[in-house]
C-alpha cells in the first residue's frame, strides 16, 4: 500500500486532521513533526488513522527556514518511500512544500480540495480565476507533494481507533547560508481565535467599520471565528497584513464566510471566493459582494452584528 | 558587491565593487481579474487585450528600484516568461525605471507548472551573470500559488526573504519583516538573496508620459530556452491539468434590511437555520 506523508508543525488541529482524512484516501498515514508530540495530541492521531509518527532528528538545525523544514520533510518522504507528501495550506507550509517538492523534484499540487491517485500518481481539484472555475490536476512524478485548502472536507475519525508507533527520523537539513530568523513576535490580539487561513467560521470587515472593530470583535467570539479585512484596513493601519483577505493576503474558503463593510473589491473577492456559505452586511445592496452571498443584510454594520450576536447568545442560553 | 548566483562564477567573475549593484525582478503577465478568465485544453488563455502586470510585481519593481537606489550605480533587470504578450509586463517595469528587459518565450514553456516556469526563470536569472537580488512579488493574482519564488530560492541556492512588508539593506545585508500565521517574524540574509513583497511594502511610482516614451527605446532581449542553454526536455512540468470546468453562477443572496432593527436577528435565524451555530 502506497504510504501518505502528512507534516504538522505542532499539535493536530483540524486542518491537519483534515488533511489526514484526504491522506486516507492515497494510502498509509504517517504524520511527521519537527518535534516530539503529547501523549494527547498522538491518541488524536490515532482517532484519525495515523499509524506512526515520527519526528525529524536535524542534529540542532532550527527547523524555522521553510528551506531546512522542506528538506528535511522531503529526506524523510524518501526515507518513508512516500507516494504523496500532504500539508494544510498556509503561507508558511506552501513556501515549506516548495522546498519539499524541489528536493525530491516531484509534481506540486497547491490548495486543493481533495486527493485521490490517479493512475498511481497524486491527484487533487483546486478553484482558479476567484473561485468560478474548478480543475483538476495530477503530478506526473511518482511522488507528489500537495498542499491542501482547510475546511474543503470535515475531518472524519476512523472506526477502530490506531495504536500509532512512534519514533525518531534522521534527516538532513541545510539552513541557507547566513539567512537568520531576527526575531519572532506573537501578535497577542489573535492568540484567542482560530489562525484565520484555518478557520471554519470567518467574520471579515471593511471600510464600513471606520476603524471601530469592536461590533466585529464581538461576533467573531460569539462565533469561534477567526476576523479578517480588506487591503484597505490594512493600508489604514486598522489590522495588521495577515489579517487581510485576498490575493495578496490569506486566502480562505470557511464553511462561513461573513463580510461587513465589505463591497467586494475582485482582490478580496479571489481571496473568499471559494467559501462554502456566504454571508454579506452592507449599506448598499448593490455592492458586488451583497450580489454573490447568499444571505444578505442591507444596513448599518455596527448594529446588525451587535444584535446578530445578542440573538445568538440568547438563542445558546435557551438550547 | 557584484556576487554569483548558482556558483558559476567563472573566468568572467568580477571583483567586489562597493555600492554597486544588479538587481533582477521577476514580472508576470496575468489575464485582467475582471476579464472572463477561462481555461481551454488544460490551459489558462492569455491574451494581450485583457492582460495586465500581475498588481503586485508593480510593488516588486518599486522594491527593487528602491535597492538599487542604495547604491552608487545600480542595474535593474525585468525577466518574464511567458508567450508574446508577455513582454507587456516588462515594459511595464521598464517605464516604471528597471533598465533592460529579458524575455524568456519558447514553444516548450506552454503550460508550464510551478517546476517547468521556474527552471526557466533560474536560468534567465543564471544567464545575467552577476546578480545581487532577485525580487518577486508574493503571488501571482491568476494562479495564486505563491510558490514559485520558494521555488526559485531553492533552485538558485539563494536563501528567500518571502512575502516582506518591509524591505531594507544595508552593506550587502537585507532585512525583512513578514506578518505569517499570527505573527511578525524578522529575517537577515546577506546578499545575494530572493525577495518577495506584499502589495504594503510600498507604493509603487507611477510613469510619467517622459519615462514611458523613454522606456520605448530600452532594449528587451527575447531568448528560447535553448538560448539558455536548456533543452526541452530540461523543462518537463510535473504536473498535467486532468480537467477544467466552469463553476455555477451563485443564485444570488436571500436579502433583508435593518429598516426594522430585526437584520441582526434575522442573521442570526439565518445562521440558526443553516447549522451554522
Amino acid at each position: 500500500m502506497a504510504t501518505a506523508v502528512v507534516y504538522l508543525d505542532g499539535d493536530p488541529r483540524e486542518g491537519v486532521l483534515e488533511a489526514v482524512t484526504l491522506a486516507r484516501q492515497v494510502g498509509d498515514v504517517v504524520a511527521v513533526a519537527p518535534a516530539p508530540l503529547g501523549s494527547e495530541a498522538v491518541q488524536t492521531l490515532g482517532r484519525y488513522g495515523v499509524t506512526r509518527l515520527v519526528h525529524l532528528e536535524t542534529g540542532g538545525v532550527a527547523m524555522d527556514a521553510p528551506a531546512a523544514v522542506g528538506q528535511a520533510l522531503a529526506d524523510a518522504a524518501t526515507q518513508l518511500d512516500a507516494t504523496a507528501v500532504l500539508l494544510t495550506s498556509t503561507f508558511g507550509t506552501k513556501e515549506i512544500a516548495a522546498h519539499t517538492a524541489h528536493h525530491l523534484r516531484a509534481g506540486l499540487l497547491v490548495d486543493v480540495g481533495d486527493l485521490r491517485l490517479h493512475e498511481g500518481h497524486l491527484a487533487g481539484s483546486k478553484r482558479a480565476f476567484g473561485g468560478t472555475w474548478d480543475t483538476s490536476c495530477a503530478v506526473t512524478t511518482d511522488r507528489g507533494v500537495a498542499t491542501v485548502r482547510p475546511n474543503a472536507v470535515q475531518a472524519e475519525p476512523v472506526q477502530t481507533p490506531v495504536d500509532v508507533v512512534t519514533g525518531a527520523l534522521t534527516v538532513t537539513a541545510q539552513v541557507p547560508a547566513g539567512l537568520e530568523l531576527v526575531s519572532r513576535e506573537v501578535h497577542d490580539s489573535d492568540s484567542a481565535r482560530p489562525p484565520l487561513a484555518e478557520a471554519a467560521i470567518v467574520v471579515a470587515a471593511g471600510r464600513g467599520t471606520f476603524g471601530d472593530f469592536d461590533p466585529v470583535h464581538e461576533l467573531a467570539d460569539v462565533l469561534g471565528a477567526a476576523v479578517g479585512t480588506t487591503r484597505d484596513c490594512v493600508d489604514e493601519g486598522w489590522l495588521p497584513h495577515d489579517a487581510q483577505v485576498g490575493q495578496t493576503g490569506v486566502t480562505v474558503a470557511p464553511r462561513l464566510y461573513l463580510g461587513a463593510g465589505i463591497s467586494g473589491a475582485p482582490h478580496h473577492i479571489g481571496g473568499m471566493s471559494a467559501s462554502q456559505t456566504i454571508v454579506a452586511v452592507n449599506i448598499d445592496a448593490e455592492a458586488p459582494l451583497v450580489e454573490m452571498a447568499d444571505f444578505a443584510v442591507v444596513g448599518d454594520l455596527a448594529s446588525v452584528l451587535t444584535d446578530a450576536a445578542e440573538a445568538i447568545r440568547e438563542h445558546r442560553a435557551q438550547s | 558587491m557584484w556576487s554569483t548566483v548558482g556558483g558559476n562564477c567563472g573566468s568572467g567573475c568580477r571583483e567586489w565593487q562597493a555600492g554597486r549593484m544588479r538587481i533582477v525582478v521577476c514580472v508576470k503577465h496575468v489575464p485582467e481579474l475582471e476579464s472572463a478568465r477561462a481555461f481551454s485544453e488544460g490551459r489558462a488563455v492569455r491574451s494581450t487585450e485583457d492582460g495586465t502586470l500581475n498588481e503586485v510585481d508593480e510593488n516588486a519593481v518599486e522594491a527593487a528600484l528602491a535597492l538599487g537606489e542604495g547604491a552608487s550605480e545600480a542595474e535593474v533587470i525585468a525577466v518574464t516568461v511567458g508567450p508574446a504578450p508577455a513582454v507587456d509586463a516588462v515594459r511595464r517595469a521598464l517605464q516604471m525605471g528597471a533598465d533592460r528587459g529579458l524575455h524568456v518565450i519558447d514553444d516548450a514553456l506552454v503550460g508550464a507548472d510551478y517546476a517547468a516556469t521556474t527552471t526557466a526563470l533560474a536560468a534567465a536569472v543564471r544567464s545575467i551573470g552577476e546578480v545581487d537580488a532577485v525580487v518577486t512579488g508574493m503571488a501571482a493574482l491568476d494562479g495564486l500559488g505563491a510558490v514559485v519564488p520558494s521555488l526559485l530560492a531553492a533552485e538558485l541556492g539563494l536563501p528567500q526573504m518571502t512575502v516582506a512588508h518591509e524591505v531594507s539593506s544595508a552593506d550587502g545585508v537585507v532585512t525583512i519583516k513578514r506578518d505569517v500565521a499570527g505573527a511578525t517574524e524578522t529575517w537577515r540574509a546577506p546578499l545575494p538573496a530572493v525577495i518577495s513583497v506584499t502589495d504594503v511594502a510600498n507604493s509603487p511610482r507611477l510613469p510619467k508620459m517622459k519615462e514611458i516614451l523613454a522606456a520605448r527605446s530600452k532594449e528587451v532581449a527575447t531568448v528560447s530556452l535553448a538560448d539558455l542553454g536548456l533543452a526541452a526536455a530540461d523543462v518537463v512540468s510535473r504536473t498535467q491539468v486532468l480537467e477544467a470546468s466552469r463553476r455555477p453562477d451563485r443564485a444570488g443572496p436571500e436579502l433583508v434590511t435593518d429598516d426594522d432593527g430585526q437584520g441582526g436577528r434575522k442573521l442570526a435565524d439565518y445562521l440558526i437555520s443553516e447549522g451554522l451555530i
